[in-house]
């Protein structure tokens, strides 16, 4: 039973990321354009991102 | 830069912009790519985004402010209107309520699932078993768990019934957070005594199936987001503005005065209502009147914000500033509306009147009875009445409704009719009259050509090889009507008369009745279009816009059931009265405005009458929103299709037939559904005041009556002629 004192936490901590890494999503806006997010795989390749042009002053 | 624009320009440290633009004009992912792929060939644009559920387009680049301009300019100039948005402002109260929603599931999803580690352990052992200490230490990692998860996730339930009952008011959030928040006690109450029974999980699992359901409601509704603020982005475009010298300038449409000249493109939207002062034209008004033919548009006509203008160039003087045109007075008149119509209160909370201080009420009988007169500790009489509450626990009765809706929605689904409010399908089911709008409505909302088989191909050919050069919805259909190649020539076009072409030497007309050459007024119900060839007898061309198929049929089988039927329009009196002859439709009212739409919606609400709206233009939107229940058909704008609660796909009439019935049946369903949930009570309650019910089994009991309720909501799907 002593494993226990480690798998608790374990489970726990999956469970955890999990629910860190669904409000990490929602706040990046994962959930915002459920429309566009399913055409959007059926659009040719994006560019390549683009380098960050240096500061034009 | 323009003040205005640059109020919605964004400044961020590392010497960027970015700005929220709303783009008008999408209509597919197609126009997403083409668009993202302009703005981003541009070297100096760092995030080009646009979201197609919103239409709204995300922006950064490096450079001058000022660029802001060139890149509205350049989505402009393809064809997309684009206005600049503030998103702190523009996001709603319900789009926040929506992902506290979502974050509220996230912490009940996440929560039951890892209780469910501790509970099958303490399920399946008995006291014995497993020892006192094991047994303490898991019930209290649950405690840890489980209430801080119960305090955020039910947040939702507790403001709401809390809100209820200080305006003394139940409804039914109060069980709900009772039943919640003592359950939760008297678990922590076990788990302090070191007693046997604590049912952590049982609360969290309530609010994660009760937040499921919460969350789809409230997506469903953000989904037809308020009908009056895309209106009011409709108003937020730019237009053209004569100055006192000759010069020209943009400007917002809000910042438009009275008395300024307003100079209007061919092609452009008129940015206010106004009188003509110069030009010739036709303008396109379906957008107000949902009536497809343009009218025409000279000096002194009076023109409104919203129109169109399809052939010439006009100079416009505005008459009324943009916050009382027409557009506006349809607005305010919708939200109005709109006001009135959320007083409808759903069955559910009204049977929860009664229900929520019954059960309390039973509740504290228990814990009394026991205490006072059973001779046993107050514990265990709390836990009794615990007991009575979580078994009475409204789940069969919160399902009784939504499970039915969720099935008819989904059958209506497949059948191209969407419903938009949850409580659509119950209000659909009682109505006792029916209000069509004419075009677009109970016609197909296009022109077509009448008796094709009448003209000779070589006809149809010059004809629509001339029509084939202009957007007039008659030219449009003569071009549908022949399919074949087209004849190559050069066209003119003459404003407010017709289309001129040369062919072989020869002038070619097509177009009104006199600039053809016919003298004597032929008077006819039909559209005409004239084609006259230099030397020949010029030839007519008759349309018709066309009843729906089963126009007819819909409104007998109405008829047959009992329901009047009406028709308002906004069209010619001669026109309306021979559709609702043709259709059987004894009331025919002609020529109305939106107001007075809306204003005769009232008089029959007043007379008692229950009335279903049927109509696609923006003048039927205010009459939409006030209308007891309002359907639209998917060709309507969108801002009509927001202010209707059902919206349904096709060219047919039926949808209104098939919607009504599964709204019958369902409400049928319903009532049954409440007539289970109570018998349940009436078996269960008595068993969980005398104490033989221990909470497990009550969880167990409440469960299978919602599965019961469900199971009888699975019926609809038996039903096939619907």
């Amino acid at each position: 039973m002593d494993v226990l004192i480690y798998l608790i936490p374990i489970a726990f901590g999956l469970g955890l990321t999990g629910l860190a890494g669904f409000f990490w999503a929602m706040r990046n806006g994962q959930f915002e354009d459920l429309d566009g997010a399913a055409y959007r795989i059926l659009q040719d390749e994006e560019e390549k991102e683009k380098a960050a042009p240096g500061p034009k002053v | 830069m323009n003040p205005s624009l640059s109020r919605f320009v964004v400044t961020s440290a590392d010497h960027g912009h970015s700005l929220n633009l709303l783009v008008d004009g999408m209509h597919c992912p197609s126009c997403v790519a083409a668009i993202e792929g302009a703005l981003k060939k541009q070297s100096a644009i760092t995030q080009a985004r646009l979201n197609l559920s919103t239409k709204r387009l995300n922006l950064a680049w490096k450079g001058p402010a000022e660029l802001a301009e060139k890149w509205i300019a350049l989505i402009q100039g393809m064809g997309y209107q684009a206005v600049p948005f503030d998103p702190q402002t523009s996001e709603t109260f319900s789009q926040k309520e929506e992902k506290f929603l979502l974050r509220c599931l996230a912490v009940a999803g996440f929560t039951s699932g890892n209780l469910m580690l501790f509970s099958i352990p303490l399920w399946t052992s008995d006291g014995v078993e497993m020892g006192v200490a094991t047994r303490t230490m898991f019930q209290w990692i649950q405690a840890l768990i489980a209430i801080p998860a119960i305090a955020y996730a039910g947040l939702p339930f507790y403001r709401s019934a809390w809100n209820a009952l200080k305006d003394r008011r139940t409804n039914m959030d109060v069980p709900i957070s009772v039943a919640v928040i003592l359950a939760t006690a008297m678990s922590l109450f076990e788990t302090v005594t070191h007693g046997l029974h604590a049912y952590f999980d049982s609360g969290v699992m309530l609010l994660f199936f009760l937040l499921i359901g919460r969350y789809l409601d409230a997506r469903a509704r953000g989904k037809a987001r308020s009908a009056a603020s895309d209106l009011l982005q409709m108003m937020a475009g730019r237009a053209t503005v004569l100055n006192a010298d000759g010069t020209t300038r943009t400007m917002l449409l809000s910042d438009l005065q009275e008395g300024m000249t307003l100079l209007v493109a061919t092609g452009e939207k008129i940015g206010a209502d106004g009188i003509v002062t110069e030009g010739v034209s036709e303008l396109d008004t379906s957008l107000i009147t949902g009536e497809t033919l343009p009218v025409k548009a000279q000096k002194h006509s009076q023109v409104f914000a919203g129109t169109l203008n399809i052939s010439a160039p006009l100079k416009i003087q505005i008459t009324k500033p943009n916050s009382q045109s027409l557009l506006a007075e349809i607005i305010r008149l919708m939200e109005h509306a709109e006001q009135s119509q959320s007083r409808y209160v759903a069955i559910a909370d009204k049977i929860s009147h009664w229900y929520t201080p019954a059960v309390h009420a039973l509740a504290a009988a228990t814990f009394l009875g026991w205490f006072l007169f059973g001779h046993i500790a107050w514990q265990q009489a709390l836990l009794y009445a615990a007991t009575v509450l979580i078994i009475t626990c409204p789940c069969a009765l919160g399902l009784a409704v939504p499970v039915v809706q969720v099935l008819a929605s989904g059958i209506l689904m497949r059948r191209g009719i969407l419903i938009k409010s949850g409580s659509a399908l119950e209000r659909l089911a009682g109505i006792t009259n029916v209000v069509f709008d004419k075009t677009g409505t109970l016609t197909v909302g296009h022109p077509e050509l009448q008796e094709e088989d009448l003209y000779d191909t070589k006809t149809l050919q010059l004809a629509a090889s001339i029509a084939s050069h202009s957007r007039h919805p008659l030219s449009r259909a003569v071009c549908r009507a022949y399919d074949g190649p087209l004849l190559a020539m050069t066209v003119r076009e003459v404003p407010g008369s017709g289309l001129e072409a040369v062919s072989k030497g020869k002038t070619l007309r097509l177009g009104k009745q006199s600039w053809c050459g016919v003298k004597q007024a032929e008077t006819s119900q039909t559209m005409q279009l004239w084609l006259s060839v230099e030397g020949k007898k010029p030839l007519c061309f008759h349309f018709n816009d066309r009843l729906r198929s089963d126009a007819k049929a819909v409104v007998l089988r109405l008829h047959q059931a009992g329901i009047a039927t009406s028709l308002l329009s906004g069209d010619r009196e001669e026109i309306v009265h021979r559709v609702a002859d043709e259709l059987g439709i004894a009331h025919a009212e002609a020529a109305l405005s939106p107001v007075e739409k809306c204003r005769f919606l009232e008089e029959m609400k007043q007379q008692g009458a229950r009335t279903l709206m049927v109509g696609d233009g923006l003048n039927d939107a205010p009459s939409l929103a006030s209308a007891h229940v309002s359907m639209s058909p998917s060709t309507a704008m969108d801002i009509t299709q927001n202010a209707a609660d059902i919206v349904f796909q096709g060219d047919k009439l039926q949808p209104v037939l098939t919607a009504w019935n599964i709204a019958r049946l369902s409400q049928v369903l319903v009532k049954e559904n409440f007539i289970l949930a109570v018998l349940y009570n009436i078996i269960a309650i008595p068993l969980a005041m005398a104490g033989m019910v221990t909470p497990l089994v009550a969880a167990i009991a409440m469960s299978s009556s919602s599965l019961l309720v469900i199971a009888n909501a699975m019926r609809l799907n038996l039903h096939k002629e619907v």
